[in-house]
């Protein structure tokens, strides 16, 4: 018996790289040994990608893309379909966990400078699967032609709408309709199956690519540039252990405990208080009536809020439209933003971790914010952050920037920052001095001001202080 | 670890309905559970008898309710298929849309789902909160749906209520009619605590019949957890084990 499987292995190697594939990536994938709680979320995040796929391809098997039988199609999974409701609340919460935990990895990366050289591409892959992870989001939301799906997806093309020139025709283009119809939900529906491949095949890349240049480590430090030599092998990093068996076991441990919270959800909250399931889809889709407050998921919110928070200008909204994507865009751009001469957070200084920390904060704000209807003073908080948002990342360069001073790009950024704040400031004084009090205007210019001294002024004067690297991974 | 608890204690902070909109804080308050057999019957019983002339409930099937509700199937056929309808058929009504749209206005919605559209405070506030109003077309109004079409169906049971208003100032110094109670004008075959009874009823089954796998899903949830738990330990065990010579 064993003989006939090592002639197998035999006979498939001499075909297929399948033990060397093998060795590389799991058994003797040397990675770092001090891997903490953030780096669970890599694993986390295939285990939610292939839930997806497995329960997506079964909800496909009941679910109609047609106008009239979508909805119905849905509740036809959800009562009539043995375990269907089962697959469908893991499909809907799987949804919104693949964010979390994205998110969560995402911040991963921002705290431990994993996006830093040589890991540019991974990340850069990284932001491609996010997007993908978007699209597919977005495509599949419309499918339970629910009134929030509608709505939704009516509002999110009629972004592209803005436009100069192109903007009608690119959104009726997209609709393949004058409005979200028939034709929508169906090319929405071969969209959200495809996507979700093109997505595992860029994780296939972003795994490759991660695998070619070695993880990074809560400590910043590059183990295949320290001693070599460990247990297993003469010439592997002597920080490193295999893969498997060490981080494959701790990811099982890491896989039971999501899987508690994700079941949590799924039998005890499928709706998660209206953030995962929004109300208003329980309606069916109703061209003709629009619901009180239109609000995407919470994923979207963010980016949801800076869109809204942007003023129109000049007779076209199309700045709020350019500024949501500058704020995806911006986190391309992030392995060049940081200069700091080291990578992890625990070595970085004070500017730094304030400033981190101010941006956590911001994001999570602008998502609470983008689920709220309008109001004077939610609008201008929604301002206020958008700026810290983009403050963040322009000034990146200037406060990462320690010990080294400032480049000229962090001086052009820095600027582009100052011009931006003070446009902004002026406009809450000068062309809203009809909305909120004086005091109000008051504490929002002197939290700008702060966060632009910290961030973008303090560090010429006084750079961040920089701890030193260790040689190897401290314990 | 302490940072991973604090991490988890961050997620279970309760999350507030983004969306609830209607749901305002001077609702009654209800208490519903799919679990009390006797009152989904009697909610059932309601909603066949009164809601159902009009409203229908096209997701859910007899067969299903009668299953959910340990009703023997021979009873619902006898009692509550009132048409010529099988077991297994979706509970229709024999009002088109557009009769409904003709007589009231607007097309009676189904109510399949309407327990999942409306938070359950709101249905049983709704459903008590009918009163004489001579300026809508029906004569009748509501508290948590103003100037609602349908008429109220169960003042047999109720009674006939009119509204008591109370002027008020708001904060601007402008005067406004707020509703401040009912007072009832003629009796109905049931007393008001019957009556909020019977709703609170037909709630239930309403917020049952928006998703009958609330009927497993906890137990569902409690037996996966569980499962997790012993797994959890074991997966513990493993990775300590393992990690013992890592240094």
């Amino acid at each position: 018996m064993k003989t006939m499987i090592m002639n197998l292995m035999e006979w498939v190697d001499a075909r297929f790289p399948l033990s060397r594939a093998t060795r590389e990536h799991v058994t003797e994938y040397y990675a770092p040994k001090n891997f903490n709680f953030w780096y669970f979320f890599g694993s986390l995040a295939l285990l939610v990608l292939a839930l997806q796929i497995v329960t997506g391809v079964l909800l496909a098997m009941n679910y109609k893309p047609d106008a009239d039988l979508a909805f119905a199609s849905v509740e036809y999974i959800m009562r009539d379909v043995k375990g269907g409701w089962f697959i469908r609340y893991m499909h809907s919460t799987g949804a919104s966990m693949f964010f979390v935990v994205i998110y969560l990895h995402m911040f991963r990366a921002l705290l431990y400078g994993s996006y830093r050289n040589p890991r540019e591409l991974v990340w850069i892959v990284g932001m491609v699967i996010y997007l993908a992870m978007m699209a597919t989001a977005f495509f599949g939301y419309l499918l339970p032609w629910g009134q929030m799906s509608y709505w939704g997806a009516q509002v999110i093309v009629n972004l592209f709408e803005t436009l100069p020139i192109v903007g009608g025709p690119l959104s009726e283009w997209i609709r393949g309709d004058y409005v979200i119809s028939d034709i929508t939900l169906n090319r929405f529906y071969a969209f959200h199956y495809l996507v979700p491949f093109i997505l595992a095949g860029l994780v296939f890349v972003h795994i490759v690519s991660m695998h070619k240049v070695g993880s990074n480590n809560p400590d910043g430090v590059e183990i295949k540039k320290g001693p070599k030599g460990n247990r297993w092998s003469e010439d592997a990093p002597k920080d490193g252990i295999p893969f498997h068996p060490y981080y494959t076991v701790k990811d099982l441990l890491g896989t039971v405990i999501f899987l508690a919270v994700f079941f949590a959800i799924v039998f005890f909250m499928p709706e998660m208080g209206g953030y995962f399931i929004e109300q208003p889809n329980y309606e069916p889709a109703n061209p003709l009536k629009t619901p009180e407050h239109i609000a995407p998921v919470w994923y979207f919110t963010p980016y949801y809020a800076i869109l809204r928070a942007i003023p129109s200008f000049a007779g076209t909204q199309v700045w709020g439209v350019l500024g949501m994507f500058a704020s995806i865009a911006l986190l391309f751009v992030l392995p060049w933003l940081d200069r700091s001469p080291v990578k992890s957070i625990r070595y970085k200084g004070p500017i730094t971790k304030f400033s981190l920390t101010v941006f956590a904060v911001t994001f999570v704000v602008l998502g609470w914010l983008g689920t709220q209807a309008p109001t004077t003073n939610l609008t201008i908080m929604s301002q206020f952050f958008t700026l810290a948002y983009m403050l963040f990342f322009l000034l990146y360069p200037c406060f990462s920037a320690a010990g080294t001073g400032l480049t000229l790009v962090a001086r052009a950024l820095l600027g582009l920052s100052v011009g931006m704040v003070l446009a902004t400031i002026f406009y809450w004084w000068v062309l809203w001095s009809g909305g909120p009090t004086a005091a109000v205007r008051a504490l929002y210019t002197l939290l700008s001001l702060v966060i632009l001294f910290v961030m973008g002024i303090l560090p010429a004067l006084r750079p961040d202080t920089v701890r030193p690297v260790p040689e190897r991974i401290e314990k | 670890m302490r940072r991973m608890v604090l991490f988890l204690s961050l997620l279970s902070v309760p999350l507030a309905a983004p969306a609830a909109g209607s749901a305002g804080a001077d609702l009654d308050p209800v208490e519903v559970s799919v679990r009390d057999t006797v009152s989904l019957q009697n909610g059932a019983k309601l909603f066949v008898n009164y809601c159902m002339s009009c409203h229908s409930a096209r997701f859910m099937r007899y067969n299903r309710l009668a299953r959910d509700l340990d009703i023997p199937e021979d009873l619902v056929k006898k009692h509550m298929i009132f048409n010529d309808g099988k077991i297994g058929d979706p509970m229709l009504v024999t009002m088109t849309p557009e009769d409904g749209e003709a007589w009231f206005g607007v097309a009676p919605p189904d109510l399949s789902l309407i327990g999942k559209l409306r938070d359950p405070a709101w249905l049983y506030n709704y459903l008590r909160t009918f009163y004489l109003d001579d300026s809508t077309v029906s004569g009748w109004n509501n508290k948590v749906f103003p100037n609602v079409a349908m008429p109220h169906v169960l003042s047999d049971l109720q009674g006939i209520q009119k509204a008591v208003f109370e002027t008020r100032q708001d904060r601007n110094g402008s005067t406004h009619d707020v509703l401040v109670g009912f007072e009832l004008v003629r009796e109905g075959t049931m007393t008001a605590h019957e009556f909020d009874d019977a709703m609170r009823d037909l709630t239930n089954f309403l917020y049952y019949m928006a998703e009958p796998a609330r009927m497993v899903r906890i137990t569902w949830g409690i037996w996966t957890l569980l499962f997790l738990a012993v797994f959890g330990v074991l997966a513990f065990l493993l990775k300590k084990e393992y990690w013992r010579d890592v240094h």
